[in-house]
């Protein structure tokens, strides 16, 4: 038998019908809604009198348009202060009461970022198709699974018919191979990758992530890298199951227990590529060349280490991509040639489905833990990923050390990762952001996004600028 | 779905690399719970002067003059011309629903981001990959002529300019089928309702953990 690479695996594990015109009909597992993409596929469902398919297969949590304020969060629903917002989060509830739903509503305890809450409950497992209205949804591919956004109408044929019409996607490796140098995180990894490979990179592919450095990372982190797969292009990223995978599911509420847990552990060994399987693209990085990153334009690609310099556009020979950079720094309001470190910042995020987990908040709070927030910095908000991630804060008592520093300790929620809700830059403001996507006016109308890892976010809370977090102490 | 054939009409540029889904819809628009009305909104930061609100009439709002969109050669446009990697970002149907809703048929580019482009098919917007090269000349001519119209034709998979030269392009046969009869993806899936209880009856024997209910 021919070998196989771990998507090639999941593909067929899942594969109802294989068409002759290469389309196919695969089925999925899990499948995680939010108030976003969901109200128009339910409206579906009730105008042509479907039913879910499967409704114990979904589950659903509002997370975009969330307030994040305790005060604005202490009267659930009802209190959201945006009345836009607020008919949205309510839709989903009303849906999710008709079709018999399971949600965890804005103030449970388990509410939170969907792909935050997926892996956490074990609700998103090895070997599952995961899919969700959400292009981030590639997070969960660090369990070893197959998971990508759809879109809204695919939102309605997955509760419809719990398949996807797909077409086979090519295969991709991006081997990482030495160790990390200190203070170089899976953010900075995969915002690395993107730069070689570029927002286009990954098109058409299904993305394994594999060497030493995603061997060696928590799932945590392996979750950060495939939660930007989308990033550089592809719908799905994935880590290989290995020790780490299984000790991270184990015991979660929606995993399985007593000898299906077994039964399930023997399957998900094999949830890794084949030693001689075909990867239609290679792409490798050393380990030992990525330093922490911050991007300067308004693409992921646009990415430099925190030591170089704002790029010069007069140094790209294609003529598309000269006029990118050119528009990107007259948006930004940047000039070629200045160091990174001489960016001023006036507002720092710490959160969103790339980086809200609990490893994350530790790190930020060992950055910023003793010191003070610098006065130029109009607000730093921490915005946990789940109620269970805050929960877990509270009880190291991270959310002191921030309060203490001057940052904000919020409600879970995706928050100023796209301005959904009251969380939001102003124009022209410079924001250090754990989010995954710098685009024009994402955080913000007129808003001027860069990209970091935590550690970095909370060093340029500390600072007011960018600085290289190698170069601290406890970083 | 609405069907696509053949679609004569004006082409209008999107001249620029990596446009992303924040740019053709932003997010504050997103929070409509209808599938129609994001027309007036669609690439709202780059054709209007001043920020969007939901629900808001547009009428009065003040016109960026910079934006080709606003041109009155540009009026009615129905095809639009754009470069690599159009609609990268989020898997956000509210894009294709915006062009859709603006009157636009169909979208033309080197290349697609992979949610966006399966997402168009879905809405009886067609978007079409030609080369790098053909993209260009077809800018060129654009930009040179006031008026200028394409001819699509979904049947024989060809982009006719208006000097009579065909480009022709590929799309997958499924698609296709569907496009060209505006078949609703879900009735036809549900024909295969016993493939897929017998995928479930065998999977759920091989691993039932994965049929555990969420609760």
């Amino acid at each position: 038998m021919a070998p196989k690479t771990l998507y090639d695996k999941l593909w067929e594990a899942h594969l109802v019908q294989q068409r002759d015109d290469g389309s196919a009909l695969i089925y999925i597992d899990r499948h995680i809604v939010h108030e976003v993409t969901s109200p128009q596929a339910f409206e579906g469902l009730r105008i042509a009198g479907r039913k879910p398919w499967r409704v114990d297969s979904i589950l659903a949590t509002p997370d975009h348009n969330v307030p994040t304020t305790q005060k604005e969060r202490a009267s659930g629903v009802q209190g959201i202060q945006d009345p836009v917002s607020l008919i949205q989060v309510q839709t989903l509830d009303d849906n999710c009461d008709e079709f018999g739903i399971v949600e965890f509503k804005i103030n449970d305890s388990r509410q939170g970022i969907v792909h935050v809450i997926g892996p956490e409950t074990g609700a998103c497992l090895p070997g599952m198709t995961i899919v969700c209205g959400d292009s981030h949804t590639a997070t969960n591919g660090a369990l070893g699974a197959l998971a990508h956004g759809i879109g809204t109408s695919e939102v309605e044929h997955v509760m419809a018919t719990q398949c996807l019409v797909a077409k086979k996607m090519k295969n991709m490796l991006i081997k990482v191979d030495g160790k990390l140098g200190k203070g170089v995180t899976p953010k900075d990894v995969v915002l690395a990758i993107i730069a070689k490979i570029g927002t286009a990179g990954g098109n058409g592919h299904a993305v394994e992530f594999a060497g030493d450095v995603f061997r060696d990372m928590s799932m945590e982190g392996r979750m950060t890298v495939c939660n930007m797969a989308i990033e550089a292009g592809a719908r799905a990223g994935m880590v290989a199951v290995d020790q780490t995978t299984i000790d991270y599911v184990k015991g979660r509420p929606y995993a399985p227990k007593g000898e299906l847990w077994e039964k399930a552990v023997a399957a998900w060994r094999d949830l890794k590529s084949d030693e001689g399987a075909h990867f239609d693209t290679v792409v490798e990085l050393r380990a030992e060349d990525i330093k922490p990153q911050v991007s300067w334009g308004t693409s992921p690609e646009m990415v430099v280490a925190v030591d170089e310099t704002v790029p010069d556009p007069a140094s790209e020979s294609d003529p598309v991509k000269r006029e990118g950079m050119i528009r990107a720094l007259q948006y930004m309001g940047l000039q070629a040639g200045q160091p990174m470190t001489s960016i001023h910042v006036d507002r720092v995020f710490i959160g969103s489905c790339t980086n809200s987990r609990i490893e994350d908040i530790r790190a930020a709070a060992a950055v910023v833990k003793g010191r003070s927030k610098a006065a130029n910095v109009k607000e730093a908000i921490v915005v946990p990923g789940s109620g269970t991630v805050k929960a877990q804060a509270e009880a190291e008592g991270l959310d002191k050390i921030f309060i203490e520093a001057g940052l904000e300790w919020r409600e879970p929620g995706c928050s100023m990762c796209l301005a959904m809700n009251a969380d939001k830059l102003g124009a022209g403001e410079h924001c250090a952001s754990t989010s995954n996507r710098n685009f024009e006016g994402r955080q913000g109308y007129g808003g001027r996004t860069h990209l970091v890892s935590p550690a970095m976010a909370a060093a340029a809370a500390i600072a007011g600028h960018f600085v290289d977090v190698r170069e601290w102490g406890n970083a | 779905m609405k069907s696509f054939t053949v679609v004569t009409g004006i082409a209008a540029p999107m001249d620029r690399a990596n446009v992303d889904t924040d740019m053709i819809i932003p997010k504050q628009f997103l929070k409509s719970i209808k599938r129609t009305g994001f027309g007036k909104n669609l690439f709202d930061e780059l054709r209007y002067m001043d920020e969007g609100k939901p629900d808001q009439d547009c009428t009065g709002r003040p016109l960026n003059p910079e934006f080709p969109l606003n041109f009155p050669r540009y009026k009615g446009a129905t095809i639009l011309l754009a470069r690599e990697n159009f609609g990268c970002g989020s898997s956000r149907e509210h894009a294709p629903w915006a062009l859709d809703d603006y009157g636009f048929r169909s979208v033309i580019a080197p290349s697609f981001a992979d949610i966006f482009y399966n997402n168009c098919f879905k809405n009886g917007l067609l978007p079409i990959v030609l080369s790098d090269e053909v993209v260009e000349k077809l800018f060129q001519e654009m930009y040179a002529t006031e008026g200028y119209q394409l001819t699509i034709d979904l049947h024989t998979q060809t982009v006719q300019t208006p000097s009579g030269e065909a480009f022709s392009f590929e799309v997958d046969a499924f698609r296709k089928h569907c496009l060209l009869n505006g078949l609703d993806d879900i009735g036809l899936t549900l024909e295969h309702a016993d493939l897929i209880r017998a995928y479930e009856a065998k999977r759920r024997e091989e691993a039932p953990w994965l049929f555990d209910a969420v609760k």
